[in-house]
């Protein structure tokens, strides 16, 4: 019994040591309840897609029901970090941005396949191809309209 | 029975409470080898599973074990595991505990992604979950009584190289294990190998419970090789065990796993099943408590 309390102990010291140091690097950002802000500069990753995923077309284009698939999977995948509407929170830009919208789907697509692992966006390969086009879709059907109003998607 | 009452209580109030979480799931089929894709960042998945395992010559058993895997960062995955097992007509007993910890070597995603595995193992020698095949661990070894074999202190060092690609919605994984036990013995070697892949690749536009998509079939082989002074498959065990994940929309992830013994140093079958349940934002909630950023 103690051999089993001094292994929970460990285990919930390890655990929180890393919790803490996930944590830390965002230590100093502002109060919870400022509107998120982003440099623009965050979405230069974009821009670093090889030209041949750039031009990649989406084969689900013409394919009626990818919106409504690919909102399922942001739902279960993205909203935590992106916000529900894809509006951007303190962990992950928006979504609706125009660095966002104005990019090819093959763009999209290759950047939710590599991820920016540097930056805490995981790698998304894990999700088989066609389900990565569908989310591509849903974000695409976003549109840039709301960001040009919104607060939270300008510097 | 009151001991029992007691599990069953606690049991049923862990579900309930981790079931007001938000949760997404996506999860391989595996139980023993490994893919390159580790948690995401901030998420905290907790997963139980257990193995029965048949004994030529002794009782058989039914190891069990818990794991706490939590994304420190998109490149870094942390895990804890405590370990117990249950011998027919012996005892139920506490074997150790694990903390492993993998790497992602690359940033982008390749043709081969490597993750580096690291694992520090504090156990006795009952410990009978079967994570891995190392070294010259054979059937055999498991016939000393619970008594006997928890007298045994293993401090362990693991390392394995992850090998993983994913092509045309298969996931291919190779895995080569590297082992030592602190106390002067030498090094041991293992490898596993899977495949697997979605039983559908494209989502539905529906929430739905049967999907084919939500079920990721394949299979997994894996066992020892050897150790420094003899490497090579001679007295080594090794399995071959068909694989089947099944990703709920409510969050939960249910796996089983029969497998088989290849040779004649290998437990005929050992049955596997797991659950698990993945906390999207567990450390921001942490944060949070301790008064940092929402």
């Amino acid at each position: 019994m103690k051999a089993l309390a001094a292994a929970l102990a460990v285990c919930a010291s390890l655990l929180s040591v890393s919790i803490v140091l996930a944590q830390s690097p965002n230590s100093g950002k502002p109060p919870a309840d400022a509107a998120p802000k982003y440099d623009p500069a965050i979405y230069v990753e974009l821009q670093k897609a090889p030209e041949k995923a750039r031009n990649r077309p989406n084969p689900l284009q013409n394919d009626p029901d990818a919106v409504a698939a690919g909102a399922i999977l942001f739902e279960q995948h993205c909203a935590e970090c992106h916000g529900k509407s894809a509006e951007g929170s303190r962990k992950a830009p928006s979504l609706r941005a125009s660095e966002v919208q104005s990019v090819t789907p093959g763009t999209l697509f290759w950047l939710v396949t590599n991820g920016v692992v540097r930056k805490k966006m995981p790698v998304w390969s894990k999700l088989p191809e066609p389900q990565r086009w569908q989310l591509v879709r849903y974000i695409k059907s976003l549109g840039s309209a709301h960001s040009a109003e919104s607060p939270t998607t300008k510097p | 029975m009151d001991s029992l009452c007691r599990l069953v209580l606690i049991c049923f109030f862990f579900v309930c409470a981790l079931s007001v979480f938000p949760v997404h799931a996506q999860e391989n089929p595996y139980f023993v080898a490994y893919d390159h894709y580790l948690e995401e960042p901030g998420n905290l998945e907790i997963e139980y599973f257990s193995t029965v395992g048949t004994q030529r010559g002794g009782n058989n058993f039914h190891a069990f074990w818990a794991e706490f895997e939590y994304g420190a960062t998109a490149w870094w995955t942390t895990e804890l595991y405590l370990d117990g097992q249950s011998t027919f007509n012996d005892s139920i007993i506490f074997t150790g505990f694990r903390w492993e910890n993998r790497f992602r070597v690359l940033k982008r995603e390749h043709f081969i992604n490597p993750v580096f595995y690291v694992e520090y193992e504090n156990k006795n020698g009952a410990d009978k979950i079967l994570k891995e095949g190392e070294g010259h661990d054979v059937e055999s070894d498991f016939l000393v009584s619970n008594a006997e074999a928890r007298k045994e202190h293993i401090h362990e060092i693991e390392l394995k190289l992850i090998l993983s690609s994913t092509f045309k919605g298969w996931n291919f994984t190779e895995n080569t294990l590297a082992a030592k036990n602190l106390s002067n013995s030498p090094w041991e070697f293992g490898y596993a190998l899977g495949a697997s892949r979605p039983l559908a690749l494209k989502a539905a536009a529906k929430r739905c419970t049967f999907c084919r998509q939500n079920f990721i079939g394949g299979v997994e082989m894996y066992g020892g090789l050897g150790d420094r002074h003899s490497f090579g498959l001679h007295d080594t065990a090794h399995y071959l065990a068909p694989v089947l994940g099944w990703n709920l929309p409510s969050g939960w992830t249910l796996r089983i796993s029969p497998g088989l013994g290849l040779n004649d140093n290998s437990h005929q079958v050992l049955m596997r099943w797991g659950v698990s349940r993945e906390i999207t934002g567990f450390g921001s909630m942490v944060s949070r408590l301790f008064g940092g950023r929402k």
